[in-house]
């Protein structure tokens, strides 16, 4: 556009300035063709960030979760996972911190324990059988306890003192070679109301116990009673209450959450 | 008068500082930061919005002494008007995605003024103070002295370098949250997990205040310098070039 063109008046706040001289109407007319060509850039940038807002916004869900978003989910935890140290441990509290415990959430947990309850572990490499284990079983392993905070992906937390094995240490016993730091591992309650899928890292986190125990006492019903996982490198919905059944994989197992638009990682 | 800021004469051949004009256009902000102004807007914007649907499946924040309550955050109207509720998972997809581009826009910028120069007209020093005072006394008709007309006044450069500030608050503190284990060192320096997140809150409190006073000032300001902030030029007069 050239300077020479004729254009529109100058800006509603200049009327009050005095006679204009060419020269002032001159420095106007480069203002207004400044302007012009701004506005029309701006409004070109502010079109195209709406539109890709209403793209992003209206794609199929994958998971519960717009597929691109669920793409960005998806590299978050690569990164995370990549760049993660298994070594840094949550935070741990005093008895003096200790909270009297919060329920939330009884998927799996409508009725009391079955008094005939079993640890089913299924694929352990080289096994035809399924393990069938009972509390016992799990309790021959050596004894860990540790003060730490849940933290419910809804935003609150609770600092809680668990008493259980190592996740770790049930590995080494009842399904030694199941280490793969590229595989999985699903918990599900007996009835398969609520299922969760761990990365093998995680699982195998120090800090990761298979509980019988809450704050000095046997594991409530409706805390997951016989058996639970604390896992406080993870959110709460990982922390799956009364286990039935652990699957070995090397594929990434269903979560009842990733599957409803959260997070499959889920992790600190 | 002469203004901070770069003087473009020559993208206008005829007006030079010897001629008769009493108007002319001033180079007043770099396109780089005009382009980081305005694509952080609809990204601080998401991360509010998408934290809103976060904040609401624990929103237990509230103004009050004892079981007397003020202001609960947020009332229900809040959340049915705007259709805040039950997003808890769409608001942390959006809130992990958006939250790096709202970083690298934040990190970029910064970099620019630092590069660029641009810095020394935003980072306060030891005058701003004492003309912030002024500005702000000014700005609530407590006093008929005008501050001084510079590119940005004392008062506007605490607002400017404060919320470059608040930003990085809200990176360290949502990563304290985000990663609190992997960040665990981070965690405990800004005081735990739960204290983490009312920092959290609070500097989103900080935006929305942030947002009403720099709307406010805009309007006030006028359209000259909106307008400045779009085009990057402003139209000066010269009171000594008659």
């Amino acid at each position: 556009m050239s300077e020479e063109e004729p254009v529109a008046p100058p800006a509603p706040e200049e009327p009050a300035a005095p006679p204009a001289s060419d020269e002032d109407a001159a420095v106007d007319r480069e203002m207004a063709r400044k302007t012009r060509r701004s506005f029309l850039v701006g409004g070109a940038a502010a079109l195209a960030g709406a539109g890709a807002w209403a793209w992003l916004d209206t794609r199929r869900p994958d998971d519960g979760v717009q597929w691109p978003l669920r793409l960005a989910l998806r590299a978050n935890e690569q990164t995370w996972r990549d760049y993660s140290s298994e070594n840094r441990l949550a935070r741990a509290y005093a008895p003096d911190d200790v909270e009297s415990p919060r329920e939330n959430g009884d998927l799996g947990l409508e009725d009391d324990p079955d008094p005939d309850w079993k640890l089913t572990v299924d694929g352990i490499a080289g096994a035809t059988e399924p393990l069938s284990l009972t509390l016992a079983d799990v309790q021959a392993l050596p004894k860990v306890e540790m003060i730490t905070e849940l933290k419910c992906i809804e935003g609150w937390s609770r600092i809680l003192k668990w008493g259980g094995v190592r996740f770790r240490d049930f590995v080494a016993k009842y399904a030694p070679g199941q280490t793969d730091a590229n595989s999985y591992v699903g918990l599900e309650t007996p009835e398969r109301e609520y299922y969760v899928g761990l990365d093998m890292a995680s699982a195998l986190h120090p800090q990761t116990l298979l509980c019988y125990e809450m704050n000095g006492e046997p594991l409530p019903s409706e805390h997951g009673a016989p058996l639970r996982l604390v896992i406080p490198v993870k959110y709460g919905i990982k922390n799956l209450k009364r286990i039935g059944r652990i699957a070995f994989s090397n594929a990434r197992p269903p979560d009842y959450w990733a599957e409803r638009g959260y997070d499959y990682y889920a992790g600190f | 008068m002469r203004r901070g800021g770069r003087i473009c004469y020559h993208n206008f051949p005829h007006a030079t500082i010897e001629s008769r004009n009493v108007k002319r256009l001033e180079s007043k902000h770099p396109a780089a930061i005009r382009w980081f102004h305005w694509i952080n807007f609809p990204l601080l914007a998401i991360m509010i919005w998408s934290g809103l649907w976060i904040y609401w499946a624990n929103d237990v924040y509230r103004v009050g002494i004892g079981s007397f309550t003020v202001f609960h955050f947020f009332p229900d109207w809040f959340y049915k008007a705007f259709h805040l509720g039950y997003r808890l998972a769409e608001g942390m997809a959006w809130h992990f995605a958006f939250a790096w581009l709202f970083t690298i826009n934040g990190v970029a910028y910064v970099t620019y003024t630092i590069v660029s120069g641009e810095w020394r007209y935003l980072v306060p020093n030891r005058h701003s103070l004492r003309e912030a005072i002024q500005v702000t006394l000014y700005d609530l008709h407590l006093t008929k002295t005008h501050p001084p007309r510079r590119k940005f006044n004392g008062a506007q450069q605490f607002a400017y370098t404060g919320i470059i500030l608040m930003g990085a608050g809200s990176l360290v503190t949502g990563l304290a949250i985000w990663k609190s284990v992997q960040f665990g060192w981070l965690t405990w320096l800004l005081g735990g997990y739960r204290t983490a997140r009312v920092e959290h809150f609070l500097l989103t409190l900080g935006y929305v205040a942030f947002f009403v006073v720099h709307i406010a000032q805009v309007m006030r300001a006028g359209w000259n310098n909106f307008r400045s902030m779009v085009t990057g030029y402003e139209i000066v007069s010269d009171e000594s070039a008659q």
